[in-house]
């Protein structure tokens, strides 16, 4: 029966590529919402394969896994595979707190020339390169909606939120991308 | 020719396309690039609109944003009705359709005219003084009068089509003013390399340069230099130039509003083009680059039309190719009026006379005048204007005294110096500083990283200004190392002289009328006995008079007005003090300032997994917070009684399964996470098993409550937590609050899993039934799985926290599955729950089934004064704890007196009638007024299981009134209602295992 | 909209992501219930609400989720600094 059921994402099927950018509904992935001192960060990189940033609005990335530096003791954890990420760091001994929140977060991929300008729509932060470098990432606003910003390119960035947020986040930059 | 004068040879419109248009019904034509007013001057029109008071006829006074006069209506369709635009600012394209206002049958025959020729009772303060008495017919008479004639244009009174966008934007350099100052900061700064925004309120960069044709850089026109540095600078990636876009607002750390004007100036815009754009720019440094307002005189009837700036004049010729009239008298106490007259001259324009109050000006400007044969008087005034509609003569006399003499002219135009545009400055909360000297309030010392350069600076000379714009550039940019800039720039022109206050012939004995404040019909004056009725600071004066108030917020009045009530007090004008400028500059649109959020997108509507399958279903839904939750589920011919009576009966007879994905849920994990909770929740955690969950209340540190939910424990180190769903954010806040400021040192970390997990309650005596066959992995027997109790395992092949528990009081399981399966777990659970006759049920029902148990529902029981004792609640108030947040507030004296209001049930009389939920209850509807209120109906309902209706109250010593009769008074009748315990159904509790 | 130094993310963040949550360095009694009820009066409702340096609390909400403390002139509305949760009250005669 496990096969029978697929994941229906919040935004299935909704896409946009007008005036050079692109805005496209991420797929599933498995998210981990990752707690713990600095004493647990050494085992639960070894235990993630990957190191887990110390340094605010960085992250890290490998073999389509990547960790998101949100506060100075919470990451998310996001494996485009969807593997068992609470499962992998249960063996770790040391005080932390690992919650499954795949299905928690939606995401949309938002790529093109314009795509600083769009996201300023809604968001107050600097996003230049400068301010905002590729790799890097924050929890931030975006209208009324509370994202995490993940940027993957000089021109592209993934933007996560709450499931019942996506539509309302898809909708505003949708706006700002006819904003011209 | 159909526009008699419009010049050929005058101006930069040259062969532009005609543009037609109508002002009140009238058809004209323009020229593209052409503003209203300068297309209505081309066709000789100055009459545009009436004074806001006295319903003077008025003209056009400026070229620019500072216009007090040209307010006028753009009529685009029904629905898109713009007052109070002013014609100086609004481009024409073709088709607009513009229309005077403050009138009324027409513009040239006006019935409030009358307030004119009443002009004496309505002097100065006349709303404070005229309309005190009788009190009585404030509301009937006065205020109803006031409203009528009051305001300018009409509001439009349908929702507005346009839509409208927001931007965030940061940069190095912000550079506010297009002009030689603005271009020459921004050039400099670019050339570092830094990141340049420039912004100018009009179509094209340029500011003065727009009429100054005496100005060289670079040996080129300066205009032609304008727009060749304006095309170099928008080719830069660093640089973004941004025309038509005012810089309306300076606030903290370098914030600064603007907003873009996008699609007023077009014939057609595309539906999906934003109207207007907010820019909220953050800037490392701000150059102000704004430039100067000119001043107009303050002489007896100085606001005919065809009475206008003189830099207005020379815009119109120069820039628009308009002659302002054929035979232009001019009356200045400063140089730049006499160029004015030389470029009308030039142009083949008489000029009736030059009037100069000053005895003895001197400079080239003379000597171009008397070599173009002008006639000049210096040392003269001008005392009266004649005209009805439009100035046709004027009366001029010496300073000194004597004769009056006539001049006949078809338009004058005036000048008494000009006024530094300081209001960004004065926003960013930087002092401003009184220049004696020149009479002038410059900007002091910035507070704020930025700089003022040009002639808001006080700047004249052109070659200075450039040369300080580029520094200012350079440095702002951080360049300071590198060599600076150069530009040759040179002007003939001469900006020296000016005025304040009232001229020859309006003084302190006069009683003509010599307009202040054209735009609220305020005279010298007024502002004189506003003095001598005791307003001693500009401010008292300002909201006596109401002079500098209104759209144009004293632009091109408000130094007047200070110098004459300075001169009135006989103190120096710092003195008396500067009104405070405020944002925004010019009048912004609710729309810009709303943005993208309107609409679909004027909040967040979020929806379950399972909404699409409600919605098709036919559900009615209700807003429950930003949630949108399914209400209850009509079947063919049901009204909401029938169907939420149904969904009752068979939640009870067999089953009912209900969405509750928007309970918020939260995670809390680490060896410390009983004594975390100990700490949140009244009750004791320590001992509660793993697999075991418990109802939990929360309070906040008053004691009163704040939230509740059923807690499971998932292990000893993790806890799954419910909230209700509106107080999901807000708990999650006031636990992080506690964790992270008072109990640092628990080791425990919390998660919010709202939106993680759908939710599926299956209630009901069938509910183990229905869900077994769908269940793998947990023993659902009574014994293994007792009421409230959780198990991890798996759904239709996907993982599930499956809790065991009852929010209807019948055997309830509520199925949490990860949220992108719960769609296809809810419709396999449909499908067994339909084989045992089961219903889906929506939020009524919910609320209904859960008030015949008595369960409270946090915010519509309580109210934030309500305590668990209030509530009836004490059982969960652990009893040997020595601490939780709370437990202190509770103790104190008023929370424990008797005669709180307590939660209660209370039956009708008659069983059908169901009471109002916030009505009040009385022990004697008889008892005299003010009758004693012993409470409220907080929930009240039919109860279709029970045969009678239900109610929940809140009743000043509830507990101790068991049976007693009380009543409920209703508009027409009294209802009589028993108190009952506060469960109405299965009082033993039998039926959650039944 | 303010710019606001968050200790935790070293940078300055706009306004919108933080949310003020009242005066700092009121420390919960730990003998809460041997609290007389002036004692429970100081602590929960008196609040000092001076003109001039007020030392309040915030959280970055929207960004790292954490509280911190900050000194703020109500007159000027500047911060004149923040700080982490825990840590005592800057010295504001100092420095820069």
């Amino acid at each position: 029966m496990a096969d029978t059921i697929a994941r229906a994402s919040a935004l299935e099927g909704r896409f946009l590529n007008a005036d050079g950018l692109t805005l496209v509904r991420a797929e599933p992935a498995a998210r981990l919402s990752l707690r713990a001192p600095k004493t647990a960060i050494k085992s639960l990189s070894k235990a993630l394969g990957l190191d887990l940033p110390e340094r605010p609005k960085t992250s890290s990335a490998k073999d389509g896994r990547a960790a998101l530096w949100l506060g100075p003791d919470e990451w998310l954890v996001i494996d485009e595979n969807q593997a068992d990420l609470a499962g992998a760091c249960a063996s770790v001994a040391e005080f932390h707190s690992a919650v499954d929140v795949s299905h928690r977060n939606t995401a949309v991929l938002v790529s093109g020339a314009r795509v600083e300008t769009v996201l300023n729509a809604g968001c107050p932060q600097d996003l230049s390169l400068d301010a905002f470098p590729v790799c890097a990432c924050s929890r931030t606003v975006f209208g009324k909606a509370e994202v995490i910003l993940w940027r993957t390119g000089a021109d592209a960035f993934r933007v996560e939120c709450w499931r019942s947020f996506s539509d309302y986040v898809f909708m505003l930059l949708e706006q700002a991308t006819r904003d011209r | 020719m159909t526009q008699p004068f419009r010049i050929a040879t005058a101006g930069r419109l040259g062969k532009a396309d005609p543009v037609r248009f109508s002002f009140d019904g009238k058809a004209f034509t323009g020229l593209s690039g052409d503003t209203l007013a300068s297309a209505l001057l081309a066709n000789g029109v100055h009459l545009v609109g009436r004074s806001f008071k006295y319903h003077r006829p008025r003209g056009v006074i400026s070229a620019g944003a500072e216009e007090p006069n040209a307010l006028v209506g753009i009529h685009r369709d029904a629905a898109r009705k713009a007052p109070n635009v002013r014609a100086t600012v609004q481009e024409i394209y073709e088709g607009l359709d513009a229309v005077s206002q403050n009138r009324w049958p027409s513009l040239s025959f006006d019935i409030g005219t009358l307030n004119d020729l009443a002009s004496p009772f309505f002097s100065a303060g006349f709303y404070y003084k005229t309309f005190m008495w009788p009190k009585a017919a404030w509301e009937k008479l006065y205020e109803p009068f006031i409203r009528r004639a009051a305001g300018l244009g009409e509001a439009p009174d349908r929702p507005d089509p346009d839509c409208y966008s927001n931007r965030f934007a940061h940069c190095d350099v912000l550079v506010i003013g297009g002009g030689a100052a603005g271009l020459s900061a921004a050039l400099a700064a670019a050339d570092t390399g830094a990141r340049v925004i420039l912004a100018d309120e009009q179509a094209e960069m340029g500011g003065a340069l727009r009429y100054e044709t005496g100005a060289m850089i670079e040996a080129k026109p300066g205009w032609d230099w304008a727009q060749a540095v304006a095309a170099d600078l928008s080719a830069r990636d660093n640089v973004r130039l941004l025309t038509r876009t005012t810089g309306f607002g300076y606030y903290a750390q370098n914030m600064m509003g603007l907003v873009e004007r996008l699609t007023d100036h077009l014939a057609s815009p595309a539906t999906d083009q934003s109207r207007e754009r907010l820019w909220q720019v953050r800037a490392r440094r701000v150059v102000l680059a704004t430039g100067s307002i000119e001043r107009h005189m303050v002489f007896p009837d100085n606001d005919r039309p065809g009475i206008l700036l003189a830099s207005a004049a020379r815009t119109y010729l120069n820039h628009y190719g308009v002659a302002v009239g054929r035979n232009v008298a001019v009356y200045t106490a400063e140089d730049g009026a006499w160029q004015a007259a030389i470029d009308l001259k030039r142009a083949g324009i008489a000029i009736a006379a030059i009037i100069d109050c000053r005895s003895d000006p001197q400079g080239p400007h003379v000597e171009e005048a008397r070599r173009l044969g002008i006639e000049y008087l210096t040392g003269h005034a001008v005392t009266a204007t004649s005209g009805r509609l439009r100035v046709s003569s004027i009366k001029i006399r010496p300073v000194s005294g004597g004769a009056e003499r006539s001049v006949a002219c078809d338009a004058l135009i005036t000048s008494s110096g000009w006024t530094p545009a300081v209001h960004l400055f004065s926003q960013s909360r930087g002092k401003l500083a009184f220049e004696a000297e020149t009479q002038r309030f410059l900007p002091g010392q910035p507070v704020q990283n930025m700089v003022s350069v040009g002639a808001c600076a006080g700047t004249v000379d052109l070659g200075e200004t450039v040369a300080e714009a580029l520094k200012a550039g350079q440095e702002a940019a951080g360049g300071a190392a590198r060599k600076l800039p150069k530009l040759a720039a040179k002007s003939t022109e001469r900006w020296s002289g000016g005025m304040l206050g009232a001229g020859e012939g309006a003084g302190a004995e006069s009683t003509a009328r010599a307009f202040v404040d054209f735009q609220n019909d305020v005279t010298a004056k007024d502002i004189r006995q506003a003095v001598r009725e005791g307003m001693r600071s500009i401010e008292h004066v300002k909201r006596f008079t109401t002079t500098g108030m209104a759209t144009d917020q004293g632009k091109t009045s408000n130094m007047h007005g200070l110098a004459i009530a300075a001169e009135m007090l006989g103190k120096p004008i710092p003195e008396v003090g500067l009104t405070t400028f405020r944002a925004p500059y010019t009048p912004v649109t609710f729309g810009a300032l709303v943005g993208h959020g309107r609409g679909r997108l004027f909040e967040p509507v979020r929806r379950t997994p399972i909404h699409d399958w409600a919605e098709a279903r036919g559900a009615v839904f209700e807003d429950v917070g930003q949630w949108k939750r399914a209400w209850y589920f009509p079947q063919a011919g049901e009204d909401m009684h029938a169907a939420v009576a149904r969904e009752c009966r068979t939640v009870r007879q067999s089953a009912g399964i209900f969405d509750a994905t928007t309970l918020g849920k939260i995670e809390i994990v680490g060896p410390d996470a009983a004594r975390f909770m100990e700490l949140m929740y009244t009750n004791p955690w320590q001992k509660l098993g793993v697999g075991r969950c418990r109802y939990g209340i929360m309070l906040r540190e008053d004691g009163f409550i704040y939230d509740d939910g059923v807690v499971g424990r998932l292990a000893e180190d993790r806890f799954h937590v419910t909230t209700t769903t509106g107080g999901a954010p807000r708990v999650l806040n006031h636990m992080e609050d506690y964790l992270q400021t008072e109990f640092p040192d628990l080791k425990v970390y919390l998660t919010s899993t709202s939106e993680q997990w759908a939710v599926i309650a299956v209630q009901g005596p069938k509910s183990r039934e229905i869900i077994a066959p769908l269940v793998d992995g947990i023993d659902l027997s009574d014994e293994a799985m007792p009421h409230m109790s959780v198990r991890e395992g798996m759904i239709c092949g996907v993982p599930t926290r499956l809790f065991r528990m009852s929010f209807t009081g019948e055997r309830g399981f509520e199925i949490n599955v990860p949220a992108d399966y719960g769609r296809a777990v809810w419709e396999a659970v449909w499908a067994e729950g339909e084989k045992h006759g089961a219903c889906v049920y929506g939020t009524e029902t919910m609320h209904v089934l859960r008030a015949e148990k008595g369960f409270i529902i946090v915010g519509q029981e309580t109210d934030g004064t309500v305590t668990p004792h209030d509530a009836g609640l004490s059982w969960a108030i652990g009893r040997k704890k020595t601490d939780f947040v709370g437990m202190r507030g509770l103790m104190r004296p008023d929370l424990a007196a008797p005669g709180r209001k307590q939660l209660v049930g209370l039956k009708t009389r008659d069983p059908k009638t169901v009471l109002e939920e916030g009505a009040q209850i009385v022990a004697d509807p008889q008892a005299p007024v003010p009758v004693p209120m012993l409470g409220h109906v907080t929930s009240s309902y039919w109860s279709e299981n029970c045969g009678h209706s239900i109610a929940l109250a809140l009743v000043a010593g509830g507990h101790e009134r068991m049976g007693e009769t009380l009543y409920v008074p209703m508009p027409g009748s009294v209802i009589e209602v028993e108190v009952t315990s506060t469960v109405f159904f299965d009082k033993k509790g039998d039926r959650t295992n039944g | 909209m303010l710019l606001i130094h968050c200790p935790y993310c070293e940078e300055d963040r706009p306004e919108l992501e933080f949310r003020h949550a009242g005066e700092a360095h009121i420390a919960r009694p730990e003998n809460m219930a041997e609290l007389s009820d002036e004692e429970f009066e100081r602590f929960f409702f008196i609040r000092s609400n001076p003109k001039g340096i007020v030392y309040e609390r915030w959280r970055h909400i929207h960004g790292c989720a954490r509280f911190f403390n900050a000194a703020r002139d109500t007159v000027s509305d500047r911060f004149l600094a923040t700080y982490k949760t825990g840590e005592p009250k800057p010295d504001l005669g100092k420095g820069k």
